[in-house]
């Protein structure tokens, strides 16, 4: 089984990253961008079957390192 | 007075730092790999700068869960003073030892320079040979030094007095124009509730004579060794 996280930056956390980004690709002649954020994605490969116990694993994966909640949201997808 | 000094993959300010406690108390620190299960029986335990796992994930965040950071949050815990400079601060604030979290410099750039520092207390135990209030100048040499915590925390900080230092211009003014990476409130440095944790981006193990620029780093250490010795 494989969880797909996604790691992205609370809402009212400045991305100065992200809004980096948005300059260039304006600068590169898109128009529209109304806003950026930058995050992270991250696949693991569990061997565990279960999908409840894998959720509980990604969780505590998420919760203990992947994410740092005073900045950081997470969310996940299990695919077998 | 006892030290030890945590070296992590990719710590390159320990060997400065040990310099500097060696300068003061006249006794090398030991240096702790961070693979080790236990810091010896010591008087202070100091997290050095550096780019520990090489900053993978996030700045600190691998190193927080290095083997040898149970024994540090349990001596912490105990009562033994920490002081983490640049990465070692970043390793404390992922650690939940500090609040808040250091992110991206808001300017993005990796920066290098000298910095003024307002001093803002001087009843803890690394800051009582400064004078409250006082400007110091000190290097710092980081990317990811911008301090964020959200309203709630930051809030606690300085309604507890917990910080260390602000960025400030070199008359001692704390604005916009002498925050130099976006930190909250110009936090340079913060304590714990107790004030015997420090975290600091800074680095006043590089101003400890005048061969490097200055001394201003230096009553840092004294401090320490006044009230350990």
């Amino acid at each position: 089984m494989k969880a797909r996280i996604h790691v992205t930056l609370k809402q009212g956390v400045l991305d100065p990253q992200g809004k980096a980004i948005s300059h260039t690709l304006e600068a590169l002649g898109f128009n529209g961008v109304e806003k950026v954020r930058q995050g992270k994605f991250i696949e693991i490969e569990l061997s565990e079957t279960d999908e409840k116990k894998a959720v509980e694993q990604v969780e505590q994966m998420c919760k203990k390192l992947l994410a740092n909640m005073v900045i950081e949201n997470y969310d996940y997808k299990l695919v077998s | 007075m006892k030290a030890s000094v945590i070296v992590f993959p990719a710590s390159n300010c320990d060997r400065d730092v040990a310099v500097a406690l060696q300068a003061v108390s006249g006794k090398a620190p030991e240096m702790i790999w961070h693979g080790d299960a236990d810091v010896p029986d010591c008087d202070l335990i100091v997290l050095p700068g550096g780019f520990s796992y090489g900053d993978y994930l996030r700045s600190g965040a691998l190193a927080a869960h290095s083997p040898v950071m149970r024994s540090v949050i349990e001596r912490a815990h105990a009562g033994v003073p920490v002081l983490g400079i640049c990465n070692g601060f970043q390793v404390l604030a992922e650690s939940g030892l500090l609040p808040g979290v250091l992110m991206r410099n808001a300017g993005l750039k990796f920066i290098c320079k000298d910095v003024h520092l307002k001093v803002e207390r001087n009843d803890t135990l690394f800051a009582s040979a400064y004078k409250k209030g006082r400007t110091i100048k000190v290097p710092v040499a980081h990317h990811d030094g911008n301090f964020f915590a959200d309203e709630e925390t930051l809030k606690m900080i300085e309604g507890e007095n917990r910080v260390a230092f602000r960025y400030c211009d070199e008359r001692g003014e704390v604005s916009d124009a002498s925050n130099i990476n976006g930190s909250r409130n110009n936090i340079a440095g913060v304590y714990d509730k107790t004030g015997k944790i420090l975290g600091m981006m800074p680095h006043p193990e590089r101003m400890i004579s005048p061969a490097l620029g200055g001394e201003q780093g230096l009553p840092l250490f004294r401090s320490i060794l006044d009230r350990l010795h």
